[in-house]
């Protein structure tokens, strides 16, 4: 898989919600992605002053006509970059990258997964959950956000789950709370075996740790698709990184961009997020310096 | 220099692709001035989808330090005005894990290799670049915008002593025939001092400039926005700030090779460091907008040369310091055999004033 760089022309920006998605001819890129992967969108147009791209993970792709393939994405207005985003038009051009990163890893034999997503976090669920079902997987989903406006992709989720468990922070939808509150009945329920989960930084170490303790702490695998600040999203800049324990137990300040976004939930040192933990390879030397 | 014919030629038409990009760096020959800037590239490889890394000049690494470095806390990075702020600690594998992987990528696709070097002591500085003997190395680039830790942090770029010391060192360890390049900091009162005392100390060329330094106040959390409160800023924000460090530098040194650096972003941007006197460019900030920016600005920069007509990159060089020149047009008839213009006719000029 390489990543291409592509004018792509938009399709349709929708409300989805409290966000919105749009979709855009992306040929080469919708070929080759892959659930869990994203593109890096730049903003602004040609003489703009805001210079970082802005990542999104891939909601879904398709093939399209003559045109080549078609990527779409979630985001909401959050700054100057992502309200330009939201002010494209059909015919319209924006320059994507992609697709990048690591995708969800999938198991080798059909096993049953719950998909736990935090607000538009749960785009790239959505995908993967296609490539389980065509292995044979059964999919449960657990979606959550602060509010019911901000819940994303319940229609989706309830074609193509065996079972759908909502929570809002505010009780607007589902259950009132956090889907950490709901996930250990939904692994009793499913007898789940496998967790995929993207969404806040605070929702996955959350769903970590239920993964951890399930089956009287036993544990089930969690692999999580994190969300960090990027500013290149192709792997040159090193701001998007995180402390991620390596297969040889050493921690290492890892980008998240090439060596994730997906990672086992267990290599993530959630208590360091935004810190160099002590024992870091080369944490020593910075404070020699 | 002074036979160069610029023809005053709009970027629109058609241009002839035969112009030669070659250029000198010291004792390095190259084919194209284009480099990527240190910080911006990683190693190159993962540039490799989307440039021909072995038809730009070369690729200058990340600054690579004696051990690994694990870099600073996150946030890293703030989006400014055209710019950027980044601290991100100059995270990195060590001289060890650099040479076995990222200059073996590097040599094995043909990329020529500037290899940029940090140290927190002189000493850090000579270890490094006698590490790099015998190693496939085009050019090696003094990052020495680093904190001295034998003296008190104070900064290798801001004093000209220290500056000369980690040169000279550098060059005396240095495969022979490599040139060492120093890049120097804008944060100086004179960096006319700065690149001399480089020069005196042995330094093949400059690199102009690194990073200025700046802080963004986040104004939700009212605190700073990066972790390392301070940052290096750099983007186009920061080209005019280049450019004249460039022209100065250039001015007092005319015979030394400088590679200019700050907020490239086309052909354009790129002609304009070498009009103030850069023999190559390297861009950096704009990869992350544009990955594909080496290779394209490449191409733009030999557009823009044809289109004035020059055959060479190398008659552009330092070119804006020729003096203003006196401009007859071509069709312009030869003085003296004018016919005599009728006395203009004076008349009173009247005005309706307006109503109010």
């Amino acid at each position: 898989m390489t990543p291409v760089q592509v004018q792509g022309e938009v399709l349709s920006v929708k409300q989805a919600g409290a966000y919105l998605s749009m979709t855009v001819v992306a040929s080469g890129v919708a070929e080759q992605a892959r659930p869990g992967q994203f593109v890096a969108v730049a903003v602004g147009g040609d003489e703009s002053a805001m210079l970082l791209r802005r990542a999104f993970s891939i909601y879904q792709v398709a093939q399209r006509g003559v045109y080549g393939g078609t990527v779409e994405f979630v985001f909401s207005v959050a700054g100057k970059g992502t309200a330009w985003l939201a002010g494209r038009r059909p015919h319209d051009v924006v320059d994507i990258v992609g697709p990048l990163g690591r995708p969800f890893a999938l198991p080798k034999e059909p096993a049953r997964c719950v998909l736990v997503g935090g607000g538009y976090g749960a785009a790239p669920l959505f995908g993967l959950a296609d490539a389980l079902r065509k292995i044979g997987c059964r999919v449960d989903v657990v979606l959550g956000a602060a509010t019911s406006d901000r819940l994303f992709g319940a229609l989706d989720a309830k074609r193509m789950a065996a079972s759908v468990a909502f929570t809002t922070d505010d009780g607007s939808y589902g259950e009132q709370g956090r889907v950490s509150d709901v996930l250990p009945e939904v692994i009793e329920r499913t007898n789940a075996e496998v967790i995929y989960a993207c969404g806040p930084m605070a929702m996955l170490e959350a769903v970590t740790r239920v993964g951890s303790e399930a089956y009287g702490g036993a544990g089930i695998p969690v692999r999580v698709a994190v969300e960090e600040s990027m500013a290149c999203g192709v792997g040159v800049c090193m701001t998007c990184v995180l402390p991620v324990i390596g297969d040889d137990g050493v921690t290492r300040m890892t980008r998240s961009c090439v060596d994730g976004p997906v990672f086992a939930g267990d290599r993530i040192r959630w208590d360091s997020l935004g810190a160099v933990p002590a024992d870091a390879l080369g944490a020593a030397v910075m404070a020699a310096h | 220099m002074a036979d160069v014919v610029i023809r005053p030629i709009g970027d629109g038409e058609p241009v002839a692709a035969d112009v030669d990009m070659s250029t000198s760096l010291g004792r390095l020959d190259v084919p194209d001035p284009v480099f990527t800037a240190s910080g911006c590239a990683a190693a190159g490889r993962e540039l490799a989808p989307f440039n021909d890394l072995s038809a730009i000049g070369g690729v200058v690494t990340k600054s690579i330090q004696v051990e690994p470095r694990s870099g600073r806390p996150t946030p890293r990075m703030a989006e400014t005005p055209s710019g950027m702020l980044n601290s991100i600690g100059l995270q990195g594998p060590g001289i060890e894990a650099f040479l076995d992987k990222d200059l073996r990528w590097l040599a094995d696709n043909d990329v020529r290799a500037a290899v940029s070097i940090a140290g927190g002591s002189v000493d850090e500085f000579a270890r490094l670049a006698g590490r790099l003997r015998g190693q496939p190395v085009a050019l090696i680039e003094v990052n020495i915008s680093c904190p001295n830790v034998e003296d008190r942090g104070q900064v290798f770029a801001c004093d000209p002593r220290a500056a000369a010391a980690v040169v000279a060192a550098v060059k005396r360890n240095a495969p022979t025939g490599v040139p060492v390049f120093a890049k120097l900091s804008p944060d100086v009162t004179d960096i006319v001092s700065i690149a001399t005392s480089c020069v005196e100390a042995g330094a093949d060329g400059l690199s102009l400039i690194n990073t200025t330094l700046g802080i963004a106040i986040d104004t939700a959390t009212m605190r700073p926005t990066l972790a390392g409160i301070t940052g290096g800023l750099s983007g186009p924000a920061i080209r005019p700030l280049a450019v004249r460090c460039v022209w100065q530098v250039h001015a007092a040194l005319p015979d030394v090779p400088l590679m200019g650096i700050g907020g490239i972003r086309t052909g354009h941007d790129a002609f304009e460091f070498v009009l103030a006197g850069a023999s190559a460019v390297q861009v950096g900030t704009v990869i992350f907008h544009d990955p594909s920016a080496p290779s394209r600005i490449s191409a733009e920069l030999r557009a823009v040369l044809a289109a004035r007509g020059f055959a060479r990159l190398r008659d552009a060089i330092g070119l804006a310091h020729r003096p203003p020149a006196l401009r007859v047009p071509e069709d312009a008839d030869p003085p003296g055999d004018e016919e005599p213009e009728p006395e203009p006719v004076r008349r009173e000029v009247r005005f309706e004033e307006a109503q109010t």
